[in-house]
């Protein structure tokens, strides 16, 4: 009889524990010590998450007690600091934010797709074992090392003899290096989507007498899709909240342009650039870039949402 | 007039050579900033570079405030980093039932590694430097990169305890260990290495890490190192950047200089990540 009300009635372990493994050795109480402190430190990931959104939220409220949200939004022109005529619309640092993304994006995808499948159905296992750890250090360059190779090498290097009125400070050389920045992540990822598709899947194509190239434009990209798709979207959300190459190469200008040889701002940029200066604390200036903050988390997590959907509702399932 | 197969077979070939292309683009964009980071940095790195603080002089400039400011924020990162990362991978992969709030803490922590660096920098200033009152201390920065990583070293050390086959489990609960036993006495040793390997990868990102120091308000310039964990700092990466902004010309140069300690860093710790995987995945 007590057993079945010890079994109805749902204590809170059973939410952090499978009643079905025994845990505890009655014989040794320090193994209970032991799941409380497991059970804390996992609950460090949930309060960051938190902590994140209580801080945006909390100090951005301080920005938008006194300018209008769609003022925010929809203005075209961003002078935050200069008295007399400041200005509060953010489209000029979410344009310079497209510009990076775009252009990082339009020189990482193909090329980062296309490694991935030269490593997956063209090079030898040797060639790809040399390949990762070379990766993993492109991936691990620090960025503002990149900043410093975009600004000192790409622009005066190579740009300037392209475009012999590219000014010092520009989109197009920030680009480049983000773009750099990202390409071993979009590899990595694509080429863990193409190798999770079944070898009998790429032996059955092989055995139609398909080429290579057949094999991974017609089974092997096609049949990973969700896997690829959901790499460039993260890449893309890496590429958002890059700072420090925009920060050294970018410039700082906030302007709506189209034209990457110029400088420009991005979101990132303008923060770092707050918070290297003496902007008092307290003052409308230092809260503005927590409300540039609090678009910039919104951007980069719709997107990282949208990429856990695009993997969870199309992935193709294997037996 | 070509025939069909010999058609498909030079696009095959064309494709092959674009695809090998693209591969060495990263390679030759690798070797290029290799040779500008050493040919320029070499210039000015001397043993004096490292016993000097910063100067508003180019060659007097020193990196000394930087590289004890790294190695303070960085060393009491690593243990919370690998006490609290290891922990919950534990949790989650050797304890955690399958309901929803398990789901949560996993959606939870793939969304964390997709914030941008400089965001978390911003919790740092709001939690650690004024709500705690620990100020602009090495403890704050600690803490900040300590979550920034955090996502990070959770999955890797994830990866590493699923890749543990079940049969020493089994084998381990045969002899009659209880679960935590099991965990620490069995599981733990077989995944340590593949653990170890994507720690130190995490690491090595959390030293180039500017954004989120910067935001936290590390200091930019300067003339002292610090004494104890609630002393102010600022890293390697901060005083590159701060070179980087400045006018003087040969400002680049130390900047370079700065680059090349910290690509030497990388080189370290990547080398040490890829020997443990080679040496112990034979097994």
């Amino acid at each position: 009889m007590s057993d079945l009300k010890n079994k109805n009635k749902k204590s809170w372990t059973s939410l952090f524990f499978d009643p079905k493994i025994r845990y505890m050795n009655s014989k040794n109480n320090k193994n209970g010590l032991v799941n409380y402190i497991l059970i804390l430190t996992t609950l460090v990931s949930l309060i960051t998450t938190i902590g994140i959104i209580v801080i945006l939220l909390t100090d951005s409220f301080h920005f938008f007690k006194e300018i209008q949200i769609f003022d925010f939004l929809t203005g075209t022109n961003w002078n935050p600091l200069i008295e007399p005529n400041k200005s509060y619309g953010v489209l000029p640092l979410v344009a310079g934010t497209m510009m990076i993304t775009v252009g990082s994006a339009v020189i990482a995808i193909p090329v980062g797709l296309g490694s991935a499948i030269y490593l997956t159905e063209y090079s030898s296992s040797r060639f790809s074992k040399i390949i990762k750890p070379i990766m993993e250090i492109l991936a691990g360059v620090p960025t503002v090392v990149y900043g410093y190779f975009a600004l000192t090498f790409i622009t005066p290097n190579i740009l300037k003899p392209i475009f012999p009125n590219i000014q010092t400070f520009n989109a197009l050389s920030a680009s480049i290096a983000v773009g750099i920045m990202i390409l071993p992540m979009v590899i990595s990822l694509s080429e863990d989507a193409l190798n999770a598709v079944p070898e009998s899947i790429r032996q059955g194509a092989y055995a139609m007498g398909s080429t290579r190239f057949e094999v991974a434009s017609r089974v092997m990209v096609p049949s990973a899709l969700s896997g690829i798709i959901s790499s460039f979207i993260l890449a893309i959300s890496r590429a958002i909240g890059e700072t420090m190459i925009v920060a050294i190469a970018a410039g700082m200008r906030p302007q709506l342009t189209s034209s990457f040889l110029k400088p420009i701002q991005t979101m990132t940029g303008f923060i770092v650039q707050i918070s290297m200066g003496d902007t008092p604390v307290g003052s409308l200036s230092y809260y503005t870039i927590f409300a540039v903050g609090l678009l910039l988390f919104l951007m980069t997590l719709s997107l990282n949402i949208i990429s856990h959907l695009i993997l969870k509702k199309y992935r193709e399932v294997y037996q | 007039m070509i025939s069909l197969k010999k058609k498909r077979m030079l696009t095959d070939k064309i494709f092959k050579v674009i695809f090998l292309i693209f591969i060495s683009l990263g390679l030759v964009v690798l070797a290029a900033l290799i040779y500008d980071i050493v040919s320029k940095g070499i210039i000015m790195l001397d043993w004096e570079f490292f016993t000097r603080f910063d100067s508003r002089f180019p060659a007097k400039a020193g990196i000394k405030a930087g590289l004890f400011g790294t190695i303070y924020v960085i060393g009491l990162m690593i243990p919370i980093t690998f006490f609290v990362g290891t922990a919950t991978a534990i949790y989650l992969e050797e304890y955690a039932p399958k309901n929803k709030l398990t789901d949560l803490i996993k959606l939870n922590i793939a969304n964390l590694a997709g914030i941008p660096s400089i965001i978390y920098g911003m919790l740092g200033l709001g939690v650690f430097v004024r709500y705690l009152n620990m100020g602009r201390s090495v403890l704050a920065g600690a803490l900040t990169l300590s979550l920034l990583v955090l996502p990070v070293v959770i999955v890797s050390a994830q990866e590493a305890l699923r890749s543990v086959p079940n049969s020493l489990r089994n084998a381990s609960y045969a002899l009659g260990a209880n679960h935590w036993h099991t965990v620490y006495k069995v599981v733990l040793p077989s995944a340590l290495p593949s653990i170890l390997t994507g720690f130190i990868l995490a690491i090595s990102r959390a030293i180039g890490e500017t954004a989120p120091l910067i935001m936290m308000g590390a200091l930019t310039f300067v003339m002292f190192t610090p004494q104890g964990i609630m002393d102010s700092f600022t890293v390697i990466p901060i005083q590159i950047f701060n070179w980087t902004s400045l006018p003087k010309a040969e400002f680049e140069l130390v900047a370079a200089s700065g680059s090349l300690l910290l690509l030497i860093l990388l080189f370290i710790l990547n080398g040490l990540a890829t020997f443990i995987r080679y040496r112990y995945s034979r097994k």
